[in-house]
């Protein structure tokens, strides 16, 4: 007879001493673990409902504006620090890590309309409403000395935007017409116009970088290179879009800020339809700036919040508000991916987190693998009902939720109508119009 | 590879010897060098520079194909001349990843959109990598499970306890003991879920919970009623027993926490340990979920059966399976009023199920002295035997073994599912009428609660022998249970996922997807996920002509019409096909309701 009876030493199992930690032999044969399915899905729903319970974004309310902040603007080199303009003529350098102002100076006459900070950091562009395009140090003057612009230009009409070349001494203004202008020069080397009517923003495209557009009243969003004498191509909208975001990722990609409450991605080969039309917002879309992976971007708007949205994704992951907070006319998200940042009409930059419920400071490994695991499983059951409830959920101010309740139903209505103008007259009288060309005018070249 | 390894090494000195009598060089040659001869080339595994003398080519002719295999190999030449003849990490036997599968691997080629396409192949090759490591860390479980071998001719069946203790360590042979109870039985028993507790309940009153590896008792009293069942509850600080009346919850002194009237009459108690679940089926008939985690009555479910005294649980799916004396076995989900599987199992009543540990096998046994193999994947009959006696109490341990109470014998059967058992593994006898049997979880021990009391059986081969920590730990301090007790209650599974698959969640949802799809398009107007017409494309150089461009329009629509016409092909010989069974059927006759117990 042979016979082998099972007998466990405690010793292989057992701890030595009470300073070490516990031994935990693992087995992983499937029957020993029963329910994985259903265990693990209990688990993505305690992690999103944790994810709602620690979603607290608002960080930090950075005050000391005495009018609206009409522009803001990071710094290349320095994660700490942002300026901002506000709409008295005022420039704010702020440090972030310490939540303080570091430095003001009254750089303008009435609005400080566009702020842009050199590649290399030492020097920052401010036009305003005096017609003037100034440039002053990052570096605060001696305690004796006055606040005074390294250059000034004085131009002829109003700039109302203004950005620098990534990599060259070149900068670009607008105004009646988009400027291009050298550091070095008081006149500008290229002017771009077409058409007759004021542009209200330009940005320069951070990967290939003679390669700028603007958006102007007229509902046109004009693309330029500067090395051309003529401006590129222009695409026309129904409603006019505030300003423009370039995708820091995708060369060819940017956004645009509308006034109808959408924001379009589109590609800029092919302008005649957007990559995808962003709709949430409530009222006219003022900002909208890229997070630096290019994979997200949040949008200022009118109706007194900030969203984000998934670049490729036609609704918004999250919606942050504050009771106190009024139209937000700037937002910036930080370069190291986890800030957000909103200037708004009562004076306040205001600090958000990018994921609501991040927790900051430096994570343990446990605690990391911890996070991973859960985000997992979240990914994993995301499309169940119970679990996309919840992790879509968010609470709303009344104005908001009523003004998207309505616009929900009149677009239902229009949707209604035309479907029964199209049962009720000749097949092929009245075309199905995709969404995505419905508020697109015309590309002209 | 470790062998392989030192074999070559100690065949290279050898080689090299020979190598220096039959030839009489000066120079001392070290196994190191490159080697010379023939024979250490086709010896030693290392590979070499042919030399280009004539009677050498037949050599590198013969030579070629191992240093093909090499190469294919990726082996490759170490400092000391060694070649690694097993590079990269070892194979593993498919039998052992099968183990680990779950679900069939998504067909790739049916998928058309290019970015589903490719997360789902990164998503495979996650899964694969996942199921190779699992079966590899497999390889690296401490310890190997028990068995039993008799001598040639010699039936394992006719092996003695005593003979085992005698054979086996002293810590082994200590498990196997009698607690001699003769006053208030007989016994029920159950074991906690890493086996180290033990809880004994006497039908007159007598209840006693022992930590049965230290042999030391926790508590003991006689709850002076009669008792039906025991059960622990999650952990081993609490457990329920049926009294005469109601059911109670005491904790490991044995005060009592709750008197729970809602539960009356309660014959047999099953623990969903996942759901914190307390199933019990009463005299009046009915099933009744408890949860223990917040002590409400989740659902009462009359059966309309009469009295329920036969009960297990499939540890698979947590579905309670009830036998009744008409010879029913009916399985039940709290979620439902009505069984969701009735099937007719016996010719006589039922008087013990029991569902194994995959939840792929049901055993039943009834008055007829039948024991049937259920597969309950497809509610099939597998095999039938008969038992003398019947057996009137069944368990399945970890590792499937079977164990049958047959009056005052206790049968074990290896592998009844596999193929039809013969003879059993093993048998025992004991004073009295068996009462209760279960298999100790993790241990080679079966526990027999009896009328003159307790006996604990060694029963080689029965417990898995590898636990997980994270589950079920004989050795956890008591920090660690209650660590355990709020992860275990912070994932508790809600009981309206028990269902006969609890897999199902897992999968992709068709039914709601379509359902949602039609609603859309009705609400739309139009299909947003219709293919779009086609539109040929304009080609260059002269091909685009007018007449050109029909054609290709034509090609595709015709394509489309064969499509349609092949379908309406097959779906008339599908209906042809089925109204000729149901011709045939109406030729055989109308059918009796006796024809189902025709075998």
């Amino acid at each position: 007879m042979k016979v082998k009876v099972l007998c466990r030493n405690p010793d292989d199992y057992v701890r030595e001493t009470k300073k070490d930690i516990q031994r935990v032999p693992r087995n992983y044969d499937p029957t020993l673990h029963p329910f994985e399915v259903p265990r693990e899905y209990t688990r993505a729903l305690n992690a999103i409902k944790l994810e709602r319970v620690f979603a607290k974004p608002f960080l930090a309310s950075l005050d000391g504006h005495r009018d609206g902040v009409n522009c803001m603007a990071k710094h290349p080199k320095s994660l700490a620090t942002i300026l901002s303009g506000a709409c008295d003529g005022e420039v704010k350098i702020w440090n972030l890590t310490k939540r303080q102002c570091t430095r003001t100076l009254q750089a303008h006459e009435g609005f400080v309309r566009g702020l842009c900070v050199r590649f290399c950091g030492t020097s920052f562009y401010t036009v305003g409403d005096d017609k003037t395009v100034k440039h002053w140090s990052m570096e605060s003057p001696g305690s004796e000395e006055q606040e005074e612009p390294l250059h000034t230009i004085l131009g002829k009409t109003v700039y109302t935007g203004i950005d620098h070349h990534w990599k060259d001494a070149v900068f670009a203004t607008c105004g009646q017409q988009v400027d291009i202008w050298d550091e070095q020069r008081s006149s500008p080397m290229r002017s771009f116009t077409w058409g007759v009517d004021s542009i209200c923003s330009v940005k320069f495209n951070p990967i290939e970088t003679y390669l700028l557009g603007s958006c102007s009243s007229d509902r046109n969003i004009v693309l330029y290179d500067m090395r051309q004498a003529t401006p590129l191509k222009k695409v026309i909208l129904a409603m006019r879009s505030n300003t423009l975001c370039w995708n820091p990722m995708e060369a060819f990609i940017f956004t645009a800020a509308n006034e109808d409450y959408n924001l379009y991605t589109f590609d800029m080969r092919f302008l005649d339809t957007p990559v995808m039309v962003h709709m949430d917002h409530v009222s006219a879309v003022l900002d909208v700036d890229y997070s630096p992976t290019g994979k997200e971007f949040v949008s200022a708007s009118f109706d007194k919040s900030i969203r984000i949205f998934p670049a490729d994704k036609g609704h918004s992951r999250e919606v942050y508000h504050t009771k106190r907070m009024q139209h937000v006319i700037s937002v910036k998200w930080s370069s190291d991916n986890r800030y957000i940042l909103c200037g708004s009409d009562e004076m306040n930059i205001r600090i958000w987190k990018a994921n609501a419920s991040e927790k900051l400071g430096v994570l343990a490994p446990r605690e990391k693998a911890a996070l991973n695991y859960s985000q997992k499983l979240k990914e994993k059951f995301q499309h169940h009902p119970q679990i996309k409830r919840i992790a879509r959920h968010r609470h709303l101010p009344r104005a908001i939720y009523s003004q998207a309740k309505e616009q929900r139903i009149m677009r239902e209505a229009r949707r209604r109508k035309e479907m029964n103008r199209r049962k009720h007259s000749k097949p092929g009288s009245v075309p199905l119009v995709p969404e995505k060309k419905k508020h697109i005018v015309a590309v002209v070249k | 590879m470790a062998v392989g390894g030192s074999e070559t090494e100690a065949k290279r000195p050898v080689n090299v010897g020979g190598k220096d009598k039959s030839r009489t060089v000066k120079k001392i040659k070290r196994y190191w060098d490159e080697s010379q001869t023939k024979e250490s080339a086709t010896d030693t595994p290392r590979t070499e520079e042919p030399r280009d003398d004539g009677e050498k080519s037949a050599e590198k002719r013969k030579r070629k194909p191992r240093e093909r295999r090499q190469k294919r190999l990726g082996g490759r030449k170490q400092m000391s001349g060694k070649v690694d003849l097993f590079p990269g990490p070892a194979s593993i036997p498919q039998q052992k990843i099968m183990k680990f599968e779950r679900g069939e691997k998504t067909k790739l080629g049916q998928v058309s959109n290019r970015k589903l396409k490719g997360h789902l192949k990164t998503l495979e090759t996650k899964v694969k990598l996942a199921k190779t490591q699992a079966a590899r860390f497999d390889l690296l479980l401490p310890e190997e499970a028990g068995f039993l071998e008799g001598d040639e001719g010699e039936d394992t069946c006719t092996i003695q306890q005593e003979d085992i203790v005698d054979a086996v360590d002293i810590t082994s042979g200590s498990k196997h003991f009698n607690l001699v109870l003769n006053q208030f039985g007989p016994y029920r028993l159950n074991y906690t879920r890493n086996g180290r507790y033990l809880l004994l309940g006497g039908r007159r009153g007598h209840v006693a919970a022992m930590d049965w590896h230290a042999k030391s008792l926790m508590c003991e009293m006689n709850v002076m009623e009669s008792i039906n069942d025991v059960k622990w509850l999650h952990t081993e600080n609490m457990f329920a027993v049926a009294q005469k009346k109601w059911l109670y919850v005491y904790d490991n002194q044995g005060v009592e926490l709750h008197c729970v009237k809602k539960f009356n009459d309660v014959l047999k108690m099953e623990f969903l340990p996942y759901h914190f679940l307390l199933a019990t089926c009463s005299a009046t008939g009915f099933l009744q979920y408890l949860d223990i985690s917040v002590g409400k009555e989740i659902a009462a479910i009359c059966t309309k059966a009469g009295r329920l005294d036969v009960m297990a649980q499939n540890p698979h799916n947590a579905i309670i399976h009830l036998g009744h004396p008409n010879g029913t076995v009916s399985l039940w989900s709290p979620n439902l009023k009505e069984p969701l599987v009735k099937m007719l199992c016996h010719k006589a009543a039922v008087r013990a199920v029991t569902v194994d540990n995959t939840g792929k096998y049901m055993i039943t046994s009834g008055l007829d002295r039948k024991l049937k193999v259920y597969d309950v994947r497809m509610y099939r009959l597998l095999h039938s035997y008969v038992i003398p006696f019947g057996a009137s109490h069944l368990s399945f341990s970890q590792k499937s073994l079977l164990a049958a109470g047959c009056g005052d014998t206790v049968q074990v059967y290896k592998d009844v599912h596999v193929k039809p058992a013969r003879k059993p593994y093993m048998v025992h006898r004991v004073q009295q009428g068996v009462h209760g049997i279960q298999f100790c979880p993790y241990e080679d021990v079966l526990g027999i609660g009896h009328g003159e009391g307790f006996t604990s059986m060694l029963v080689p081969g029965a417990g898995e022998a590898n636990f997980d920590a994270l589950e079920n730990n004989p050795f956890r301090s008591r920090k660690q249970r209650q660590e355990w007790e709020v992860k275990a209650l912070l994932e508790k599974v809600q009981p309206d996922l028990i269902t006969l698959e609890p897999g199902i969640l897992g999968e992709v949802d068709f039914l709601t997807m379509e359902q949602k799809h039609k609603e859309r398009v009705e609400r739309l107007g139009f299909d947003p996920l219709a293919k779009e017409k086609f539109e040929p494309k304009h080609k260059k150089k002269g091909r685009s002509s007018t007449g050109q461009l029909l054609k290709r329009k034509k090609m595709v629509a015709e394509e489309e019409q064969r499509k349609l016409i092949r379908e309406s092909v097959e779906e008339k010989l599908q209906q042809e096909k089925e109204k000729k069974k149901s011709e045939k059927m109406a030729l055989l006759g109308q059918k009796s309701a006796l024809d189902r117990f025709k075998k």
